[in-house]
C-alpha cells in the first residue's frame, strides 16, 4: 500500500478548477518533485494532502487514512506528513528551539526535557545546533527555513511536503536548504517537493511530475522528462526555465 | 443652611469617585471575560456561532449606551426582579464593553498572518492550541494599546449610570450642584477627576504603542 495515495482528486476555487483529477501513489522512501507553471495546481495539491485545503471530489489517503479536514483523523494525518512552507512561517515569539519543541510538547504531550532533547537533535541535523536560543528575527532566511524543516521533523513524520521552500530565499542561501533536503532524501525520507530548482529536482528525485492546468501532464524518471519531454507543454516549460 | 467649603465639595466628589472606579473595574473585567468569549465565537469555523456573535456585537454597538442602561434597569424590574442601580449598570456596561473588546481583539487576532495558523495546523495542533500557543501570544502584543485606549471610553461611559440613579462621580456632582448652586465649580472638579483617571490610561496606551513600533 502506498504511503500517500490520491485518486481522482478534484478541487475548484469558485469557477476555477485548480485540480482536475489527480491520481498518484507515493511509496515509502520515494522522493517526488513536482514542477510546472505557477497556477498549475502544484501548491494546492500539496496543501490538500496536509488538509490545509479541502478537495471537492476523489480521495486522498495517508497510510490508508482518508484525509478529511473535518474529521478527527486529520491530526493523525498531519503528524504523519509534515509541511514546510515557502515563507517559513516560523513562530516569531519563540526561539528556534521553542519552535521545534512546541509540537512534540503540545501535540504529542512530550515532557519538556524530552521535547528539548528532540529539538536539539533536530536542529543539529539541519546544522543549527548552536542556534537553539536564537529568535527567528536573528536568523538568515536560509537558517529560518532550516529551523522550519527541523520543526516539521520534530513529530517524526513519515513524509515531508515541501512547498517551494527555496523560492523566498536569496540565491546564495538556497544551497544550504537544498543540502538539508538532499541529506533527508539520502536518509530515506519520503518527500514531495514542489520546486523551481530544476537541477536539484533532477539530482534528488526518483520521479518527476510535470503539472499543467490542474492535471499530471507528464510523469516519469527525471532524466526521461528533462532529456526527452513528450508533450509540447513540457518542452515549452523547460525552454522557459532554462 | 450649612455652607459648603471647596474641600467639602472635593471630598464628596472623591468619595463618589470610588464608585466610578468600581463600576469601571467591574465593566472592564466582566467585559473582558465576555468579550474574549464573544471574540472566540466571532472567529469560529461554525457559521451559526459567527452569525450569533455578529448580531450581539451589532446590536450593542448600534444602540446608545444610555438605552442599554435604561433597558437593563427597567427591563429587568419588569421581569419582577429587583435590581439595584449598581447591578443594572454593571450588566449594561459589561455588555457594552464586551462588544467593543470582542471586535478590537478579533482585529488583533486576524492581524496575525494566516501562515502562522497554517503552520500550527500542519503540525497537528488543535484549533484551541493554535490559538493559545501561536496566535494569542502574538495578538496580545498588538492588543494592549487599543485595549487600554478603549478602557478610557469605559471610564467615561460610567457617567451615564448616573441617569438610573447610581451615585457615582457625575451623579454626586449633580447632587452637590443642587445643594451649592455652584455648577461651574463642581462640574469643573468633576471634569478634573475624570481627566485624572483617564489621562494615565491614554498615556499608558500611547507608550505601549511606541514600544510596539520600536520592537519592529
Amino acid at each position: 500500500m502506498p504511503l500517500i495515495e490520491l485518486s481522482g482528486v478534484h478541487k475548484r476555487f469558485g469557477q476555477h478548477e485548480v485540480l482536475r483529477g489527480i491520481d498518484l501513489g507515493v511509496e515509502s522512501g520515494e522522493v517526488i518533485a513536482i514542477i510546472g507553471r505557477s497556477g498549475s495546481g502544484k501548491s494546492t495539491l500539496l496543501r490538500c494532502i496536509n488538509a490545509l485545503e479541502t478537495y471537492d471530489a476523489g480521495s486522498i489517503r495517508v497510510e490508508g487514512r482518508l484525509v478529511d479536514r473535518s474529521s478527527r483523523d486529520v491530526r493523525a494525518v498531519r503528524q504523519t506528513v509534515g509541511m514546510v512552507f515557502q515563507s517559513f512561517n516560523l513562530f516569531p515569539h519563540l526561539s528556534a528551539g521553542g519552535n521545534v519543541m512546541l509540537a512534540p510538547r503540545i501535540v504529542q504531550g512530550a515532557a519538556r526535557a524530552d521535547a528539548e532533547r528532540i529539538a536539539r537533535e533536530r536542529l543539529a541535523e539541519v546544522g543549527l545546533g548552536e542556534k537553539f536560543e536564537n529568535f527567528p528575527s536573528q536568523l538568515s532566511g536560509g537558517q529560518q527555513q532550516r529551523v522550519a524543516i527541523a520543526r516539521a521533523l520534530a513529530t517524526s513524520p513519515k513524509a515531508l511536503l515541501c512547498d517551494e521552500i527555496t523560492s523566498a530565499l536569496d540565491p546564495e542561501l538556497v544551497g544550504e536548504v537544498l543540502r538539508v533536503v538532499e541529506s533527508l532524501a539520502a536518509a530515506g525520507m519520503t518527500m514531495i517537493l514542489v520546486t523551481h530548482e530544476m537541477s536539484f529536482a533532477r539530482k534528488v528525485c526518483d520521479r518527476l511530475i510535470f503539472m499543467h492546468q490542474g492535471k499530471i501532464h507528464e510523469f516519469g524518471r527525471p532524466e526521461d522528462l528533462f532529456d526527452s519531454p513528450q508533450t509540447p507543454e513540457l518542452k515549452q516549460f523547460l525552454r522557459a526555465v532554462d | 443652611m450649612d455652607q459648603f467649603t471647596t474641600w467639602d465639595i472635593v471630598r464628596n466628589l472623591l468619595l463618589a469617585t470610588r464608585w466610578t472606579i468600581l463600576l469601571s473595574v467591574i465593566a472592564f473585567a466582566g467585559g473582558g471575560i465576555a468579550g474574549f468569549a464573544i471574540m472566540l465565537l466571532r472567529i469560529s469555523d461554525l457559521k451559526v456561532l459567527r452569525v450569533a456573535s455578529i448580531a450581539y456585537i451589532d446590536v450593542l454597538q448600534g444602540t446608545p449606551l444610555l438605552m442599554q442602561l435604561f433597558l437593563c434597569f427597567f427591563g429587568i424590574s419588569l421581569l419582577g426582579l429587583e435590581v439595584s442601580p449598581l447591578i443594572a449598570a454593571s450588566i449594561a456596561l459589561t455588555a457594552y464593553t464586551s462588544a467593543y473588546l470582542a471586535e478590537i481583539w478579533r482585529g488583533c487576532v486576524e492581524a496575525i498572518p494566516k501562515g502562522q495558523r497554517e503552520a500550527a495546523e500542519s503540525l497537528g495542533f488543535r484549533f484551541i492550541d493554535t490559538l493559545r500557543y501561536v496566535i494569542l501570544p502574538q495578538a496580545v502584543r498588538i492588543a494592549v494599546a487599543p485595549t487600554v485606549g478603549f478602557s478610557v471610553q469605559v471610564v467615561k461611559g460610567t457617567a451615564l449610570a448616573s441617569i438610573i440613579g447610581f451615585v457615582e462621580l457625575t451623579k454626586a456632582g449633580t447632587i452637590i450642584t443642587n445643594a451649592t448652586y455652584k455648577p461651574f465649580l463642581v462640574y469643573g472638579f468633576v471634569a478634573i477627576i475624570y481627566f485624572a483617571l483617564c489621562y494615565p490610561l491614554s498615556a499608558w496606551s500611547r507608550s505601549f504603542e511606541r514600544s510596539l513600533r520600536a520592537a519592529h
